[in-house]
C-alpha cells in the first residue's frame, strides 16, 4: 500500500466557548483518492476542511487538537507564511459559489497566472502560457481568447471550470472541493463531475469532496466518510458503505435519496433534526433520531470499530445486513 | 366522465424587456421567458415542471398565480379567466391558490413568530372571526407537523425544515385547491426534504388538492407527481404521465435530463455521452428547434424555420421533429449512438 497524501489524525475544532464543531477526525487520502465526505448542513464537513487549510475564522474557531499530515509533514504548528505557500500550491480549493471567489475585475487568465507566479519563479510570459494550458486542461473552448474575460463574461458551468483551472495550475497533490455542482444544473454538474475525475486520472491528483449527494458520492467517489453533528460515523470504500452500510445514519441516508428509479408511496425519512452546536445529546449524537437506540447509546460514545477492509464505524449496534443492491 | 380541468393555461406567454441604457428606449431588447405555454391540470392532480436553470419554470409559476404580467395568452381558474379579469376573480385566485417558495427563511417576516405569520393569512382573507383564529393556527400547525407551542418562535428560532413547514401551513390556511411550490425543498437537507415531500403527499391525498411542483431534482419529481412537463428556454418540449416520460422519453433534450441524475448506486456508472455546453441565454434564442445547438440528434432541418410543431399521442405530447415511430423506442438509445 502507498503512503497517503494526507493523513488526518483525532482532528478537531472548538468555537471560543469550547463547542466542538468537529470531534476526532480521522482519514488518509492515497494518491489519486476521490474521497467523499458527507453529511448534513451543521455536521462539519466544511469545517473541517477550512481547518486542513488552516483557514478558520480566529479566533471564533480554532484547532483544538490532531495532527494534519500532508507527505508527512503537519501543517498544524506551520507558520503562517510557510502555510500560504502550501495554500493554493500543494493542496488547491474550490467552493460552491465560483462568483464569489473570482475577481470580478481581473482576467480569468491573469487571476491563474498570478496563482502560478505567487507559488512558482517563473515569468510573465510562462505563467501566462500555463494559464492558458490550465484553462484548456478543464475543456474550456478557446482558452487563448477566453483567458482575457472576465468572470461575468462565462456562464456558471465555465466559472466553475474557471476556478478549477486556478485550484490546479500549480498542480496540487491535493484538492479539496467544497460543494462544486450544488449550484448548477444537473446536466453541468455531470459535465463538471466527470472532469474532476478526467483530472484524477490524467495528473494523479487526490480529491476529498464534500457533498450532501450520495448520487454524487455513488458516481465520482473512491471511498466515503460520513459526517454527523461533527463525529465520523463511518468511513470506508464506497460499495462497502453504499452497499452494507453498518452505521444506522448513514443506512438512513441512503434510504432517504428518491432514486430516479421510481418507486411509489411515502419517502422514507429520518425522524427530528440534526442537533444544534450548543446542545449536542451526550453518548453517540445521533441516538435521539436512532430507531436501533439504546441505553448505551445515551451514555457512552461509541468508538471507532473495524467493519471490513478499510471499513469503520461508530455504532453500538452496527448493522449486519447483508450487501444489498443500492438503489433498489 | 372527466372532472372539468381546474386550472387551464392557453397559450400564456411572459416577456421581460432589458433597457440598453440608450435613451428614449432605443435598443430594448425582449426576453421571452415564457413562451406560448398551454397546460391543464385537473383537481387532485400533481404536475411537475422540470428544466434547467432560466427555462423559465418559476416565471411560468409566477405567472400563473398573477404574480407576472404575461403579455400574451389567458390563464383560466375554475372557469374564471384570471389572466386579464376582474379584480374579484383576482381576489378569489388569491383566496384559492397559495405558493411555497424555496427560501424558507427569506419567504417569512423575521419579525413575526410562526403563529402571527399564519394568523396574519387568515386574518387578510377574512376567513374565520377573530376568535377562532388561534385554534385554527394551531390546527395548521398540527396538521405540518409542528407542535403548536413551536407557533410561538420567530424564523430564527426554527430550522429550515420548520420554516418550510410554516410556508406550507400558510399556504394551506387559505384551504387553497391549487399549490404551486417553487423549488421548495432544494435548501433543506436530504433527510428533511423527505419529510416535506410526504406531507404534500399526504396533503394532497386527504384534501384533493391540486399541485404544481416546480423542481430540478427529476427523482423528486418522478416519486410526487403524475404528469411532468419539461421547460426549454421557455416552451414546454414535452410532457405525458410521469412514469411514461421517465420511462420512454420522445425528446432527447428529456432523455439527456434523465441520464444526467447521479445514481446512488456506484454500479451504475454516470452517463459518459454527457449532454454539451450549457444552456443558452434566453436573450438569443436560436433559430430553429432551440434546443439543435446541443442537441446530439440534430439534423440540418433543425437549424432553421420555426420551432418544430407538436407532436400528440394520447396523454403525451412532445416537440420534435424526430418521427418517434422511426427510431428506436427509447431516444436515451439513439442518443448514446449518436454520439459514439
Amino acid at each position: 500500500m502507498t503512503a497517503p497524501v494526507l493523513s488526518v489524525q483525532g482532528l478537531s475544532v472548538e468555537t471560543r466557548d469550547g463547542v466542538r464543531l468537529v470531534d476526532d477526525l480521522s482519514f488518509d487520502l492515497a494518491p489519486g483518492e476521490i474521497l467523499g465526505l458527507v453529511g448534513e448542513s451543521g455536521s462539519g464537513k466544511t469545517v473541517a476542511c477550512r481547518a486542513l487549510m488552516r483557514l478558520l475564522p480566529e479566533p471564533a474557531l480554532r484547532i483544538a487538537g490532531g495532527r494534519v499530515a500532508l507527505l508527512g509533514q503537519d501543517l498544524v504548528p506551520l507558520p503562517e507564511a510557510r502555510m500560504r505557500d502550501v495554500r493554493g500550491g500543494q493542496i488547491g480549493m474550490i467552493f460552491q459559489n465560483p462568483t464569489a471567489h473570482l475577481d470580478p475585475v481581473m482576467r480569468i487568465g491573469d487571476q491563474i497566472a498570478e496563482a502560478v507566479r505567487l507559488h512558482e519563479n517563473t515569468t510573465r510570459s510562462d505563467a501566462r502560457a500555463r494559464a492558458v494550458e490550465a484553462l484548456r486542461q478543464v475543456g474550456i473552448p478557446d482558452p487563448e481568447a477566453r483567458a482575457g474575460s472576465y468572470a461575468h463574461e462565462f456562464s456558471g458551468g465555465m466559472r466553475q471550470r474557471a476556478m478549477i483551472a486556478v485550484a490546479l495550475a500549480c498542480n496540487p497533490k491535493v484538492l479539496i472541493a467544497d460543494e462544486p455542482t450544488t449550484a448548477l444544473d444537473v446536466t453541468v454538474q455531470a459535465q463538471i463531475l466527470r472532469l474532476l475525475m478526467d483530472l484524477r486520472d490524467r495528473q494523479g491528483v487526490s480529491i476529498i469532496l464534500i457533498t450532501h449527494d450520495l448520487g454524487v458520492v455513488a458516481q465520482t467517489c473512491d471511498s466515503i466518510a460520513v459526517l454527523y453533528a461533527g463525529r465520523l460515523c463511518e468511513r470506508g470504500p464506497k460499495r462497502d458503505v453504499l452497499g452494507a452500510p453498518s452505521h444506522h445514519y448513514t443506512a438512513g441516508l441512503i434510504r432517504c435519496q428518491p432514486t430516479s428509479a421510481g418507486g411509489e408511496g411515502l419517502l422514507d425519512t429520518i425522524p427530528g433534526q440534526p442537533p444544534s452546536m450548543g446542545a449536542m445529546p451526550g453518548g453517540c449524537r445521533f441516538h435521539p433520531r436512532c430507531a436501533a437506540a439504546t441505553v448505551a447509546c445515551k451514555g457512552d460514545q461509541p468508538d471507532q470499530a473495524a467493519r471490513g477492509p478499510g471499513h469503520v464505524a461508530a455504532c453500538h449496534n452496527p448493522l449486519t445486513s447483508a450487501r444489498r443492491k443500492v438503489g433498489a | 366522465m372527466k372532472k372539468p380541468p381546474l386550472l387551464v393555461v392557453d397559450d400564456l406567454s411572459v416577456a421581460f424587456t432589458q433597457r440598453s441604457g440608450a435613451p428614449f428606449g432605443f435598443g430594448r431588447r425582449s426576453l421571452a421567458a415564457v413562451n406560448h405555454v398551454t397546460l391543464e391540470l385537473r383537481a387532485g392532480e400533481a404536475l411537475g415542471i422540470v428544466g434547467e436553470s432560466g427555462s423559465g419554470k418559476s416565471t411560468l409559476g409566477r405567472a400563473i398565480l398573477g404574480l407576472e404580467r404575461a403579455s400574451g395568452g389567458a390563464v383560466t381558474f375554475d372557469g374564471a379567466r384570471i389572466s386579464d379579469g376582474a379584480r374579484a376573480d383576482m381576489d378569489r385566485l388569491r383566496r384559492e391558490t397559495a405558493m411555497v417558495f424555496q427560501d424558507p427563511y427569506g419567504a417569512l417576516n423575521p419579525r413575526m413568530t410562526a403563529a402571527q405569520a399564519i394568523a396574519e393569512v387568515l386574518i387578510v382573507h377574512r376567513k374565520l372571526p377573530a376568535a377562532d383564529i388561534p385554534a385554527r393556527v394551531d390546527e395548521l400547525l398540527t396538521l405540518v407537523g409542528l407542535r403548536p407551542e413551536l407557533g410561538a418562535r420567530r424564523p430564527a428560532q426554527l430550522s429550515g425544515g420548520q420554516c418550510q413547514r410554516v410556508g406550507v401551513a400558510r399556504a394551506l390556511a387559505v384551504d387553497p385547491r391549487l399549490i404551486i411550490a417553487d423549488e421548495c425543498v432544494a435548501a433543506l437537507d436530504v433527510s428533511i426534504q423527505g419529510q416535506i415531500i410526504n406531507l404534500f403527499m399526504e396533503l394532497r391525498a386527504r384534501m384533493d388538492l391540486a399541485l404544481i411542483f416546480i423542481a430540478h431534482d427529476l427523482a423528486i419529481v418522478r416519486r410526487l407527481c403524475d404528469r411532468v412537463a419539461v421547460m426549454y428556454l421557455g416552451r414546454i418540449v414535452e410532457e405525458g404521465p410521469t412514469e411514461e416520460v421517465f420511462r420512454a422519453p420522445r425528446h432527447p433534450y428529456t432523455a439527456a435530463l434523465i441520464s444526467a441524475i447521479p445514481e446512488i448506486d456506484p454500479d451504475t456508472a454516470l452517463d459518459p455521452h454527457l449532454l454539451a455546453g450549457d444552456p443558452p441565454s434566453p436573450m438569443r434564442l436560436p433559430e430553429g428547434c432551440p434546443f439543435h445547438p446541443r442537441c446530439p440528434q440534430a439534423q440540418p432541418v433543425c437549424q432553421s424555420g420555426p420551432p418544430p410543431a407538436e407532436h400528440r399521442s394520447p396523454g403525451r405530447r412532445w416537440s420534435c421533429i424526430l418521427d418517434p415511430e422511426n427510431t428506436t423506442k427509447n431516444p436515451t438509445e439513439v442518443l448514446t449512438h449518436a454520439t459514439q
